[in-house]
């Protein structure tokens, strides 16, 4: 064979060599994709028209994550034209700007949420998330009885605002103080419809589809 | 006098528990499988709804069967291909207890809530830094043992699980970085796209390290095992090995296609996948053809069915893969079944598999047996798992299809055909078959967990004698230095 082998069986008798060749060869495609994006995020600040989640929201939203909603909801609109029929104008990266962590999903057993906000009244939610077969008769959504039951606790609110306040989103310190009060008499039920009817209402204004990497 | 044995002990331990987390993880998938079959099995008991259970059967297969059979496998091989005794051996046996605690923990608490709901990393930050303790553990025994090794050449197979170990180490790391609440609630440091780009890095590539490079490692060393034929050839197996940990890298993003993530990343992504069939298919042919010249061993041995099944199904799901990762299939096959039909393929098939059929191979050596306790028992299982592997797999791929067209059929006006829920209804038949599918698959893990047991049987009444470490001729410049005599 080609003498260049001799330099090659290096590495095949040297477990350092190794180690290091096989730590630089797996972290160039990770770098060369996500340091471009992180370095982006960092300088590009959200557009004025999307707000952080408000405290009820923000409660509702940590109840999806914590209940799997995103094993078969997503809320990614592909900018496809069959899916902006069904669902709505195609969903743009400004929009989830807020989202820790993001939601986009990757199956729908269910269709897609994210533009759900508006789509349907409050109470309909409320009936569909106690028993989705009495309003949806073919549906296999799981029933989720126990967040109508559950009063939610004023008392973490504020330490999770804080923690992303830390991480650079933008809520004030009056907010932070005034959140326990949002919460009052709410049931984790309130919660979820709130983040809910919330979902795609903040429509980027007309002619702003310059944004980080519209599908189109 | 103890260094010059092989350290099998822990090997058992990792052995035992794959096939016992095997049930249990599988199990908990044809519950879920059920509950989408039938959704009255969703009861008012939070933790057992589907979407609470759906993290734990994928943590339980991929992290606690997955994991403790690479793990075991890797300690087998390591010290196999050094002629060497593991190194570290007190922090081994750490890593073991560690390993399953810290599955255990993950198990019992997404269920409970507590998820970071991101896509096969849901466990809470202390789960998440329990588990990058024991893996830089396992890393310092890996490249401890590799270090003191007897055998100037290092094997290809520890190349793989070396790559195993840095790349899914680095992986885990990156993508839990969180800032916490409180022990129970965290929120990433990464939100929105970059949070999904970091994700899907993660997802993508804990595929590609964990659930190929790991089992190609497995494949490298068991299947010249069991074919007892030399590797059909070595330096492809090289080529492959640097292509695949870099090129995989790169793939992450065909994850996201068409949506919000920047073009640009979406055709990188979708190129590197195409680019990606290659080293797959090397490694697949490389292992095929190392069975010519012994391929009645097929009709007699099914560790050896199990391994060319295995090795069939690993070319099927790579390039589906790639093809999948082509933007206009993307858009058809993207949020459907069929991603669920090609993950299973590769898990069920490939992953399951040879993982199935190394532990028959490693079992009897470790366990001091000839051989295992039920030959029949084998083959039991071998059938109902390739009968439950298709039912699952084509089942999905039906559905998968049947949603895509659907999602998409557009009446001449231009006005949509099939409402959403038409399309549910359409696959309800298709996830029982999958049910029954999943429930054949589980069944022959049962039968192994027995054939295991029974082939445990000297082990557990400790009459096993230690293997001996094969003495090398002297080589004057042999580096290391052999170890010197027993004092």
């Amino acid at each position: 064979m080609a003498g260049g082998y001799k330099y090659f069986e290096k590495i095949e008798k040297n477990a350092v060599l190794l180690g290091v060749g096989i730590a630089v060869m797996v972290s160039l495609g990770g770098l060369a994709e996500v340091t471009p994006l992180f370095m982006r995020a960092q300088a590009v600040e959200a557009p004025a028209h999307i707000k952080p989640y408000d405290p009820l929201r923000l409660i509702g939203k940590d109840i999806y994550v914590r209940d799997g909603c995103y094993l078969c909801h997503t809320q990614m609109i592909r900018a496809q034209r069959f899916e902006v029929q069904r669902y709505g104008p195609y969903s743009t990266a400004e929009e989830s700007v807020y989202d820790r962590p993001h939601q986009w999903g990757s199956k729908r057993t269910g269709p897609d949420l994210a533009r759900v906000g508006g789509k349907y009244s409050d109470e309909w939610h409320r009936l569909h998330l106690l028993d989705p077969r009495q309003v949806v008769p073919e549906s296999n959504m799981p029933a989720y009885r126990w967040l109508a039951e559950r009063r939610l606790d004023a008392a973490d609110v504020q330490a999770r605002m804080r923690v992303l306040q830390f991480l650079g989103d933008p809520y004030t310190d009056e907010e932070i103080a005034a959140a326990p009060d949002a919460l009052e008499g709410h049931t984790e039920m309130d919660a979820l419809i709130a983040y809910l009817q919330g979902l795609g209402t903040t429509r980027p204004p007309a002619g702003a589809s310059e944004v980080v990497g519209s599908g189109q | 006098m103890y260094r010059n044995t092989y350290n099998d002990q822990i090997v058992r331990l990792f052995l035992l528990s794959a096939a016992a987390w095997g049930v249990i993880g599988m199990s908990i998938g044809v519950f879920a499988a059920a509950q989408l079959a039938w959704p009255v099995l969703n009861t008012d008991i939070p933790w057992l709804s589907f979407s609470r259970i759906r993290p734990a059967h994928t943590f339980g297969v991929i992290f606690a069967f997955g994991g403790s059979a690479l793990m075991g496998t890797c300690y087998y091989v390591v010290q196999r291909t050094g002629h060497v005794r593991l190194a570290f051996e007190k922090l081994a046996t750490f890593t073991y207890w560690g390993w399953q605690f810290a599955c255990l923990l993950a198990i019992v608490t997404v269920p409970l809530g507590f998820t970071q709901s991101k896509e096969y990393a849901e466990p809470e930050w202390p789960i998440d830094i329990l588990i990058a303790v024991v893996w830089v553990s396992f890393g310092i025994v890996f490249f401890g043992t590799l270090a003191r090794r007897r055998i100037q050449h290092i094997y290809v197979a520890n190349w793989y699980y070396g790559a195993f170990i840095i790349a899914v180490g680095l992986l885990h790391i990156v993508n839990n970085l969180v800032v916490p609440v409180s022990l129970t609630k965290s929120y990433p440091i990464y939100s929105g796209v970059v949070d999904a780009m970091v994700q899907w890095w993660y997802g993508h590539n804990a595929v590609a390290f964990f659930l190929t490079a790991g089992f190609l490692g497995m494949m490298y060393y068991f299947v010249p095992r069991q074919a007892q034929q030399p590797l059909w050839s070595y330096r492809f197996s090289i080529v492959n090995f640097w292509a695949l940990i870099s090129i995989y890298m790169w793939a992450g993003s065909h994850h996201l296609l068409y949506t919000a993530l920047p073009d640009w990343v979406q055709s990188v992504g979708m190129a590197f996948s195409l680019v990606l069939l290659m080293p797959s298919w090397g490694s697949a042919a490389n292992g095929l053809l190392t069975f010519n010249g012994s391929w009645d061993k097929v009709r007699v041995d099914p560790a050896a069915k199990f391994m060319v099944v295995a090795l069939v199904f690993y070319a099927a799901s790579t390039f589906e893969g790639s093809m999948m990762a082509i933007k206009s299939v993307n858009s058809l096959s993207h949020y459907t079944d069929w991603t669920v039909a090609h993950v299973h393929s590769g898990s069920i098939g490939w992953v399951a598999m040879i993982t199935i059929g190394s532990l028959y191979a490693m079992a009897p050596r470790a366990l001091g047996r000839p051989a295992m306790h039920s030959k029949a028992g084998m083959e039991v299982h071998f059938w109902l798992h390739t009968g439950g592997l298709l039912l699952y797999v084509v089942s999905m791929w039906v559905a998968g299809v049947t949603e895509g067209v659907m999602w998409r059929a557009t009446n001449p006006d231009g006005s949509l055909v099939h409402s959403f829920i038409a399309s549910l209804e359409a696959v309800k038949p298709l996830y029982m078959i999958r049910f029954l599918g999943g429930l054949m698959v589980v069944s022959g893990m049962v039968v192994m967990a027995w054939n295991l047991w029974h082939t445990a049987a000297d082990a557990r009444a400790k009459l096993i004698v230690p293997v001996p470490i094969p003495v090398p001729e002297p080589i004057a410049h042999q580096m290391p230095a052999p170890l010197p005599a027993a004092s």
